[in-house]
């Protein structure tokens, strides 16, 4: 559990300010986006927020430009967010594998709607699984982290942000219209109770600054444009320097430390939440607003006598691996549910090589899974 | 020591594994040139200095100078630029572009940067070709031109660079060639120092994949075309349509003083403020 329910303010607020709430409290002061459906409300209130917090919100002329003013207002210092959905985010996939390869921290929040294509812009969808994987061309590893309440919201913003600074990486939030759109309470934690991370900055006289050395975590310090450690920053593959390469003995060093940096750390990364999976016999494996479904159903099967268990996945990607191969070689079988055709499913699949039945549950008609639905499925698993 | 190599030794990138990546004769070293004569010039000290370069030839300009230094994705300098410009307004950014990459793939991100008003330089090195990927016909090659992407000549016209920033809402444009290299001093030290958004065209040339294609001739021959078809601006007035045809102009185009965005926000902020603090 990552939230802090017992103490702070109590609100009532929709997803998508949640999200600006915790952004704020982990520190964005930067915030660049393009208007679109259903995430409209995130730019709406970074741009009345933000400047009252001594930071800057600018509306960019598509999300290309957002993106892009995200990165370099990271590099410049300052933590930085942008929001969209599909169509925007597919937009965003050119500058957010820059990111990755240059190693600049920031956040980039997906609102699900219904693709492909403009689709169903007022509708739910969990469609972006894989474009948040695997959306920007070339190999790279990448943390997608998902959210399911408007406690979630913010708390998973806060630990995006941290896990961006930590490992100099970009971090996706992918929520989806129902979450974005719920109105429920939510307990804002003290500024002191939260746990926020900053890069951590080169130390060295600036003539010893390598940028892009090696280190046992991965992650080279960071040095932030103005602060005398003049480097060079580029998306072309590069050695400890910063200058382009196309030695093998430069690139396959980069390139593993960029995979190890993120890989080394799963135990950090990867976020669940177990429900009754202690005796369960049946699990579901569920993200962001289905997940909801999931848990009410799963207690709804328990009265009914079949032992059953929920694994909420926080962390997407880099997929919870290690924390899920032991569940299935325990369980009698399997259900994913969710609003594609079956992208986290094909993962579980993946990993399970065999071990359990695999069962899923798919909707695609912009509509929200319910409890019942899965709790027909569940008790007859 | 010559001047010229002091300010070599100061501004060029001493563990940077040269040789660079252009041509013998192209237009990007005397544009460097001029680049690291009028930053001098300004005197503003290296940190304080961020080059930010798109793709193409002139975007590896950025790997070169001793400044922080920002290599992009094609045609997004700029939106990069105005990240870094409004995370810390102290910085002096000069964003250094190609025509393909101003105004093809980044064309609108140039007309919003340009509209927008931040204190950003923007420098075009315009050599109407796309050289680095071999010579296809850019937004900036003349109707009737030949590239490997117009065998059978272009059909499509080009944009003026610098009238095109000037319609946008440009504080300051300017346009200059690298035949020119003393006004292109000039005018890029006049960008650097002007406060909001402004706009240098360098009229440069590409031997190597527009002059041959073209039969301009090699490097000093298309420099010799700069000298004879650029107009100086004030000269122009002087001269009829007529007279004009097939020439530019060349100096400031258009100085005027705007709104800087940077000191538009810092009102907002103090009203966003003074809103929070009446809410309590």
């Amino acid at each position: 559990m990552i939230t802090a329910k017992s103490r702070g303010r109590q609100l009532l607020l929709q997803g998508n300010e949640a999200i600006v709430e915790g952004a704020l409290a982990a520190g964005c002061r930067f915030f660049a986006g393009y208007p679109i459906t259903p995430a409209t409300e995130i730019s709406e209130v970074m741009s009345y927020r933000l400047p009252a917090a001594g930071g800057t919100f600018i509306q960019m002329e598509d999300e290309i430009a957002s993106l892009g003013a995200v990165i370099g207002a990271s590099l410049a210092g300052t933590k930085a967010m942008t929001a969209t959905s599909g169509p925007g985010f597919s937009l965003m996939q050119e500058n957010l594998g820059f990111a990755c390869v240059a190693e600049v921290p920031c956040v980039i929040v997906d609102v699900m709607r219904g693709g492909p294509s403009t689709g169903l812009p007022t509708n739910v969808s969990q469609g972006d699984v894989m474009q948040a994987r695997w959306g920007t061309h070339g190999d790279h590893p990448i943390i997608v982290m998902a959210v399911s309440t408007t406690q979630d919201c913010f708390d998973i913003t806060v630990k995006a942000f941290n896990f961006s600074e930590k490992y100099r990486t970009p971090v996706i939030i992918l929520s989806d219209e129902v979450v974005a759109h719920t109105r429920e309470k939510i307990f804002l934690p003290h500024p002191g109770e939260i746990e926020v991370l900053d890069r951590i900055r080169p130390n060295t006289p600036p003539e010893w600054y390598i940028p892009y050395e090696d280190n046992p975590r991965g992650v080279p310090p960071m040095g932030i444009f103005g602060d005398g450690y003049r480097y060079h920053v580029t998306g072309l593959l590069h050695d400890v320097r910063g200058f382009p390469t196309q030695r093998p003995d430069e690139i396959i060093p980069f390139m593993s430390r960029l995979f190890r940096k993120v890989n080394q750390h799963f135990y950090d990364i990867q976020v669940v939440e177990e429900e009754s999976t202690e005796d369960a016999e049946v699990i579901v494996i569920a993200y962001g607003s289905v997940s909801r479904s999931a848990r009410r159903a799963i207690r709804e099967a328990r009265k009914r006598g079949t032992k059953a268990g929920l694994v909420q996945l926080m962390t997407l990607w880099p997929f919870p691996r290690q924390i899920l191969e032991p569940l299935l070689r325990r369980v009698r079988a399997v259900l994913v549910p969710e609003l594609n055709m079956g992208q986290v499913s094909r993962e579980v699949k993946r990993i399970n090589q065999g071990a359990t039945r695999i069962e899923t549950l798919n909707r695609i008609d912009g509509n929200l899974i319910t409890p019942n639905e899965i709790l027909v499925r569940l008790v007859k698993l | 020591m010559a001047e010229f190599t002091k300010l070599i030794h100061k501004y060029l990138r001493h563990d940077k594994k040269f040789p660079h990546v252009w041509c013998p004769g192209c237009g990007n070293g005397i544009f460097l040139g001029a680049l690291i004569r009028a930053i001098d010039r300004t005197g503003f000290e290296k940190d304080q200095i961020v080059i930010v370069s798109g793709i193409g030839c002139s975007g590896r300009i950025s790997v070169y100078v001793d400044f922080n230094t920002l290599h992009t994705t094609h045609g997004r300098a700029l939106t990069f630029a105005t990240g870094i410009k409004l995370a810390n307004p102290k910085l002096q950014v000069i964003v250094i572009m190609g025509d393909g990459d101003a105004t093809a793939i980044g064309g609108n991100h140039f007309i919003h940067a340009a509209r927008r008003n931040l204190n950003i330089t923007a420098i075009v090195v315009n050599n109407s070709i796309y050289g680095m990927t071999g010579g296809q016909y850019s937004p900036t090659t003349p109707y009737g031109a030949t590239a490997t992407t117009a065998l059978y000549g272009n059909i499509e016209h080009a944009f003026s660079i610098a009238e095109l920033a000037a319609m946008a809402g440009a504080s300051m444009v300017a346009r200059g060639t690298v035949y020119h290299a003393n006004l292109l001093d000039e005018l890029i030290e006049k960008a650097i120092v002007k406060r909001g958004f402004a706009v240098v065209e360098v009229i440069s040339h590409c031997h190597t994949q527009y002059g041959r294609r073209n039969r301009m001739g090699g490097a000093v021959d298309m420099l010799r075309w700069q000298k004879e078809s650029a107009v100086k601006i004030d000269k122009a007035q002087t001269m009829t349509a007529e007279e004009l045809t097939g020439k530019f102009t060349i100096g400031v185009l258009e100085d005027r003083d705007l709104p800087v965005y940077t000191h538009e926000y810092n009102k907002i902020r103090d009203a966003a403020k003074a809103m929070l603090a009446k809410a309590g």
